[in-house]
């Protein structure tokens, strides 16, 4: 609960807070290099597929006017135009090539950190996320659902993606997550980050995230491997602040919050610890 | 081997009338009879399926828990829901009621090469879904979604019976399936219509061997999957327990294997379905008979081999992503010779839209749009903001409940005379399709606007934010119901009042050889073998 008040005096007034919001028809805002990628690439996307599905509609009403059984009573013979079938096998390639080529740039873009300042452990279970900060004193905390009736009235539609202790992370900053679970399979995803990354028992998997101080304030996602009976019930929030910020959450958290008890960043630890207890 | 299969059965059936009374279902070896028991087999499991996706709707009609308080029961909902529409529903439905009905009347052969074994196929199938529904019943039933992935499978998550009972489901339905697919594939190579060349042979023909492959090569992985799994509950084994050795993402990998030609058995078949209605009610000829026949094959061969493309967030390295993102756009290419094809068929058509056609050009549309979403889903860039959410679930219900479920009642309006005798009310038959076309889309294209704004599938409740289109998706759920409703209605008022029907409803433009059989077909056909061979006049 100190945690929830330690956030509420960091996040400053008029802060970016990316939640969901009635009748969204869009994605949520990004606050990363890689999701403004992702918005770019879908957009894109969309242009070719909304065209797509204009021609055959378009080919299907002009059909229906001109070659319905009153219009067009005797029907031709034709079964091949050796030409048409070219073009339209040719056509829907030289596309794919096109879309390619953007697609692979932005995947190799999002695979990994280039030289992360920091590192953030996170660790699904049944049905809360841990978090570790192994660069920071390797402090450890779970992250729990607020129950509706915790939450202020004014905060009621936070429901099911508010969390008792908030990540912190600092802006401008190339941050590297590591994903493991304990139990089963989970999955921590944030959708302004453009992270959705699976935690496995006994795996590691790695993506990043660099915020521009441009965009502090509040992220919220939810889990997104179904987990068992309470997967709809273990969100995730994330705060970003200014490195000063984080420097003095750095520093309470190191008090109020239990070490982890062995070295640091050692990824066979990590494995070994999620394969045991998932058992 | 199957002329003696053949032989046999000529010998053995032809000099005496039908079994009546339960021995006639019961015991059929007659590929209509047991074509029409997988159809009443998918219409029972269509209105299981069906209430279940109803009562998750109504759960997710607003925010909050309205209805369902156990919440392994909504996922016990959610997986149940899955296994049914696949596995007992989609499936029969295509591929042992339309197959087993149409592929002897349509290569001139007089029942499938294994009748017994055609028996068997069925009535394992009915075991198969009697396991799932006991599945749902014991011990909390099985929460796990129908992809079964471990650990949470696993004799630690799911400890009762429940998973078990799914798994020999599963097993049970696979090797229906699998004695299904060798009965076409031997009956398809050997029992065709003299001259009836595999160049020469109906698309829907086509559609059904390349389905019966796929089957045959898809769901031993999937057998061999469930073994695996079930040692490790109930023997200790570890194949999927990272602990001992092994990997709960090797799952993943069986899994799809199977689970991506799943989704082309599940759609091929209403290709051909769709091949010939369009056909049929332009009055022409397919356009592009090869490219549509070989367009099959090639993304029957193509579904063999893009199955990561459903685990784009388990950690791949970003070569087998790349390769993954890049084969799975490739299958966009046939498909579009497909979909043009059909457009080709009709132009210059004199088009009547009857029932069927109306499904048809719906399919054509609506397969479409699922088909677009595909291609962002393919991306494995873009699929980082989209998997796990409803945007999912919009693209493979367009693809599967809405194309697939079209291809199902397209196919049935335009069978169903050759199947009963008697034609459906046309006029009702068009109301039923627009009440179904407006339901569903209703239903699944507000999901893209969920997805997109981030809500995950599978969970019973969700932020408020979310409320407002997934009201409007439960009121498109309610809609569909009542069309499904209207077409047990139409389907009922037909077998009892419908007016007779000729041998070929249709006209000039339905060409097959099942319409120069009378309507209803009778038990036994094609005594004597058409000759195929082409005419002179040709």
């Amino acid at each position: 609960m100190v945690a929830v008040f330690a956030v509420g005096l960091f996040s400053s007034a008029g802060a970016m807070a990316q939640q969901p919001h009635p009748w969204q028809m869009n994605f949520q805002k990004a606050a990363t290099p890689v999701m403004e990628e992702i918005i770019w690439f879908h957009n894109w996307l969309l242009v070719i597929e909304i065209a797509i599905v204009i021609l055959v509609l378009a080919l299907m009403l002009y059909i229906a006017i001109k070659f319905n059984a009153k219009a067009n009573p005797v029907p031709s013979k034709t079964t091949h135009n050796a030409p048409l079938e070219v073009i339209w096998t040719v056509v829907p390639i030289i596309i794919l090539v096109v879309i390619a080529v953007p697609s692979m740039k932005l995947l190799f873009f999002m695979d990994k950190a280039q030289d992360p300042e920091m590192t953030l452990k996170v660790i699904g279970n049944q049905w809360f996320w841990s978090y570790e900060y192994p660069d920071h004193g390797n402090f450890t905390f779970d992250a729990n659902l607020t129950q509706k009736e915790d939450l202020p009235d004014d905060k009621k539609s936070l429901y099911l993606l508010e969390v008792d202790n908030h990540v912190v992370l600092p802006a401008d900053t190339s941050i590297r997550l590591l994903f493991t679970a304990n139990d089963v399979l989970h999955n921590w995803a944030i959708p302004s980050f453009g992270v959705k990354m699976d935690t496995v028992p006994g795996r590691i998997n790695e993506a990043w995230i660099e915020v521009s101080s441009k965009h502090m304030g509040t992220y919220y996602g939810q889990c997104s491997e179904l987990c068992g009976v309470n997967h709809g019930y273990m969100p995730i929030a994330v705060d970003i602040v200014s490195k000063a910020e984080f420097a003095a959450w750095v520093e309470k958290a190191k008090e109020e919050f239990a070490r982890v008890d062995e070295p640091a960043v050692d990824v066979a630890r990590i494995g070994a610890r999620g394969t045991t207890a998932g058992r | 081997m199957s002329d003696a299969a053949a032989a046999h059965d000529h010998g053995h059936d032809d000099h005496h009338g039908a079994p009546a009374g339960w021995r006639r279902w019961v015991y059929s070896t007659n590929h209509k009879d047991i074509g029409t028991l997988y159809l009443v087999a998918a219409m029972v499991a269509v209105l299981i399926g069906g209430v279940f996706s109803f009562m998750i709707r109504l759960e997710l009609q607003s925010p909050g828990l309205q209805y369902i308080e156990d919440l392994q029961f909504y996922n016990v909902l959610v997986t149940a829901h899955g296994f049914v529409m696949v596995f007992f529903f989609v499936m029969p439905a295509l591929i042992g009621g339309f197959g087993n009905w149409f592929i002897p009347l349509m290569i001139g052969a007089p029942d499938m090469a294994f009748p017994r074994m055609n028996n068997i196929s069925f009535w394992l199938l009915v075991v198969g879904l009697l396991l799932l529904l006991t599945s749902a019943l014991v011990a909390g039933g099985a929460g796990t979604g129908w992809t079964v992935y471990p650990p949470l499978s696993n004799a630690t998550f799911h400890s009762g019976a429940a998973v078990d009972f799914a798994i020999l489901s599963l097993h049970v339905a696979g090797a229906s399936s699998i004695l299904g697919a060798i009965n076409f594939i031997t009956t398809i190579m050997n029992m065709r219509a003299p001259g009836m060349t595999y160049h020469r042979m109906p698309l829907f023909i086509w559609a059904m061997l390349v389905t019966a492959f796929l089957l045959l090569l898809a769901l031993p992985v999937l057998a061999g999957a469930l073994t695996m799994l079930l040692t490790d509950r109930n023997f200790g084994t570890t194949f999927f327990e990272a602990s001992g050795g092994g990997d709960p993402i090797f799952w993943q990998h069986l899994f799809w294997f199977f689970g991506h030609p799943e989704v082309y058995i599940m759609i091929v078949p209403a290709f051909g379905v769709i091949s010939h209605v369009v056909s049929t009610f332009s009055k022409k000829p397919v356009f592009g008979y090869l490219g549509m026949a070989y367009a099959m094959a090639a993304i029957g061969f193509i579904g063999f081999i893009v199955w990561a493309h459903h685990m784009f967030t388990v950690g791949f390295n970003v070569e087998t992503r790349a390769y993954f993102v890049l084969a799975t756009m490739v299958i966009a290419v046939p498909t579009g010779v497909k979909i043009f094809s059909w457009l080709a068929t009709m132009w210059g058509g004199s088009i009547e839209f009857r029932t069927p056609m109306l499904y048809a050009m719906g399919f054509i549309f609506l397969f479409v749009v699922g088909g677009v979403t595909g291609i962002t889903l393919a991306n494995a860039g873009v699929d980082i903001a989209f998997h796990d959410t409803y945007f999912v679930i919009a693209h493979f219900h367009y693809v599967l409940s809405i194309a697939a479920a079209f291809g199902i009642l397209s196919g049935f309006f335009y069978w169903f005379p050759k199947m009963c005798g008697k034609m459906y009310n046309e006029s009702l038959g068009k109301i039923q399709f627009w009440l179904m076309f407006i339901g569903v889309n209703i239903l699944f294209f507000p999901q893209h606007f969920s997805g997109m704004a981030g809500m995950p599938r599978r969970i019973p409740d969700y932020p408020e934010a979310y409320a407002g289109w997934n009201f409007v998706s439960s009121i498109g759920a309610y809609i569909s119901f009542a069309a499904s409703l209207l077409f047990f209605y139409i389907v009922i008022q037909t077998l009892r009042s419908g007016e007779k029907a000729p041998a070929n409803p249709w006209g000039e433009g339905a060409t097959t050889l099942e319409w120069q059989v009378p309507s209803p077909a009778p038990f036994h056909t094609h005594d004597q073998t058409p000759d195929m061979r082409p005419q002179p006049a040709e």
